[in-house]
């Protein structure tokens, strides 16, 4: 229990870092935070304790405590995708430099939503 | 027909998304060239799947059986509700293709933009197709991580920050859907869409799939646009290159916003009233403050911006009726014709939307502005686009022969019919409202005088080709409604909604 409420208060540091910093870097920074968070609690949730690896050793053998890969292999793919989305906000957030001179969002703000 | 052609929708533009930088070395020509011949491929084969494939077919990749009870390979599952689908997307997304061949001659850096348009049109086409939440959120990321760069691709300053905003809240969408997944993992054990399905019937706690469902609106309403979660859309989908934006508000909202909630809350989750409810004043609220935003808009692709939420709002309300309807398992007519109501909307919505943001694409093209202030007296230069943009007027404000009239007018029927008075009230206050703002539209782009010489000249031939052909689209499809054809497009679909949990059955064959 500890460690889901471990992996709350990360990911409220993330929320708090990305609706109060003015720096874009900053904010993806905090992106990234939230994002683990939710990584951790996804493993958290497929963790089976003094589980075996999900490989089929001996296939006559009776009771075999084995770990579900399904949540591994989603977080894994998710920390890839969250790869791509911090390189492509960090590209993005030195385009809005090289155009604004600034990485401040109180002054890049233009549209109103 | 063979089931592995259901795996072609998103082999094909995959392939066509890892060839073009190769064909690119050869011709320069060649990468819009085959955009538009694959996507013509897929839209043939998304009809002929939907007409001489009308059962619903799974395919499971790699040929792996369930284990005992357990399925443990990828599940694909087309059925009515995704072939319905399928066809919306890769018709947008071809007009859309043919358009580009000329709107994007001025851009530079083209082959990365068809090759992000591949991948986009493989992301939808395969959340369409998914059967379970594992491929469900992969496919979902594909596709807003290609939306996020396209929408940046003119990397002008105002795009480059609407793209951040987009990607910021983008994100944090993904990872609530994230959590939501986890959590369904943490009921069910297991991520199969039919599997969690059964599990979740056979399961006496009823809180937490509410909770889960809570979750999930929240995540899929920010891809949807739904109104507390609006705020990037209209800088995302007003930024965008004008092809883009039709693909954007035509059908990428729709597939990983509404699709999904349709999927997710019939098909997978029990019915439960009090989340349709919560579905409703959603839809209602979009309706009337997607309306009142967009009427104040000066700026001609932020207008049909706003519009995409008012008209994402009408899918929802009419969703969330038929929910209500069987969930208390009273009035099955009212929940067929809400259903229907709610996808015949989404694929009129798709079309005329898809045609007005080419419209607003053509009129930056030639008279190089956006700002409806500053066009004027475009009539004499451009009659294609004053017509076919006359037509996608008169079919989104509902006027009687066009489609956009009898899909509100189901919805409207439903909701009294449900007694959803309010509901039925507010659609037709945003309907009276959408009329008047696009007939602002009309006068100030086309009728009123310019106020300075305007040199504007009526766009290329493919542009023109797919706007003339959008704009009879607009016309014809309000004969989905008569018996025979809506056999064929519509009822399967509704059937697939209205089957609810006897879904897990079909898939699962227990």
């Amino acid at each position: 229990m500890t460690l889901y409420i471990l992996c709350f208060i990360l990911f409220l540091v993330g929320i708090y870092g990305v609706l109060t910093r003015r720096n874009l870097i900053k904010v993806v920074i905090s992106l990234t935070i939230m994002e683990f968070s939710v990584f951790l609690m996804f493993v958290l949730v497929g963790y089976v304790s003094e589980g075996l690896a999900p490989l089929v050793t001996n296939p006559e053998g009776g009771n075999i405590h084995v770990v579900d890969p399904l949540p591994q292999a989603l977080v894994l793919t998710a920390a890839v995708i969250a790869v791509a989305t911090n390189s492509m906000m960090l590209a993005l957030a030195i385009r809005l430099y090289k155009k604004n001179g600034t990485f401040d969002i109180r002054k890049i703000n233009e549209l109103k939503g | 027909m063979e089931e592995w052609i259901i795996i072609l929708f998103f082999v094909i533009p995959l392939f066509g998304a890892f060839t073009i930088p190769i064909a690119f070395w050869f011709s320069p020509n060649s990468p819009k060239l085959i955009t538009s011949i694959l996507t013509f491929i897929l839209l043939i084969l998304s009809l002929y799947a939907l007409v001489y494939q009308p059962k619903s077919t799974t395919y499971i990749l790699g040929g792996w059986e369930p284990v005992g009870n357990v399925p443990i390979a990828i599940y694909l599952v087309r059925d009515g509700l995704s072939g319905f689908m399928l066809v919306i997307i890769n018709l947008i997304a071809f007009f859309s293709a043919v358009y580009a061949m000329n709107y994007m001659e001025e851009f530079t850096g083209k082959k990365y933009f068809y090759v992000l348009v591949c991948l986009m049109i493989a992301g939808m086409n395969g959340v369409v197709l998914a059967g379970d939440m594992f491929n469900l959120f992969v496919f979902t990321e594909i596709a807003a991580k290609s939306s996020y760069a396209l929408v940046a691709f003119g990397v002008k300053r105002d795009e480059l920050e609407a793209s951040f905003k987009y990607q910021v809240l983008g994100g944090m969408a993904s990872l609530i859907i994230l959590f939501g997944i986890a959590m369904i993992y943490w009921q069910t054990q297991t991520l199969n869409m039919a599997d969690i399905s059964y599990m979740l019937q056979n399961t006496e706690n009823n809180i937490f799939p509410v909770f889960i469902q809570l979750i999930l609106i929240t995540g899929f309403g920010v891809k949807a646009a739904i109104i507390p979660f609006h705020a990037w859309l209209p800088d995302a989908h007003s930024s965008a290159p004008s092809p883009i934006s039709a693909m954007l508000s035509g059908v990428l909202i729709k597939t990983l916003g509404v699709y999904v909630i349709m999927r997710l809350f019939l098909n997978v989750f029990q019915l439960n009233e009090s989340v349709s409810i919560v579905l409703i004043a959603l839809g209602g609220l979009s309706m009337i403050v997607g309306v009142l935003l967009a009427v104040g808009a000066w700026d001609l692709k932020r207008l049909l911006a706003y519009s995409s939420i008012s008209h994402i709002g009408y899918i929802i309300a009419g969703l969330g009726i038929g929910m209500t309807m069987l969930a208390r398992g009273e009035n099955h007519l009212a929940a067929t014709l809400a259903f229907t109501g709610s996808l015949f909307h989404m694929a009129n919505h798709a079309v005329f939307k898809g045609l007005l943001f080419l419209n607003a694409g053509a009129i930056e093209y030639s008279a190089n502005t956006r700002d409806m202030k500053q066009m004027g007296g475009l009539a004499k230069y451009m009659p294609i686009t004053l017509s076919s943009s006359f037509s996608a007027s008169m079919s989104i404000s509902g006027m009687p022969p066009f489609s956009g009239f009898f899909s509100k007018l189901i919805i409207i029927v439903a909701a009294v019919i449900a007694g959803f008075y309010l509901i039925a009230g507010l659609a037709v206050i945003a309907s009276i409202i959408t009329l008047a703002y696009f007939a602002k539209f009309q006068k100030y782009a086309f009728y009123n005088k310019s106020a300075g010489e305007n040199s504007a000249k009526e766009v290329p031939y493919l542009m023109r080709f797919s706007m003339i052909s959008l704009a009879v689209l607009c016309l014809l499809m309000s004969v989905l409604v008569l018996p025979g054809i809506r056999d064929v497009f519509l009822n399967p679909a509704v059937n697939t909604l209205m089957e609810t949990t006897e879904y897990a059955t079909r898939i699962l064959g227990r």
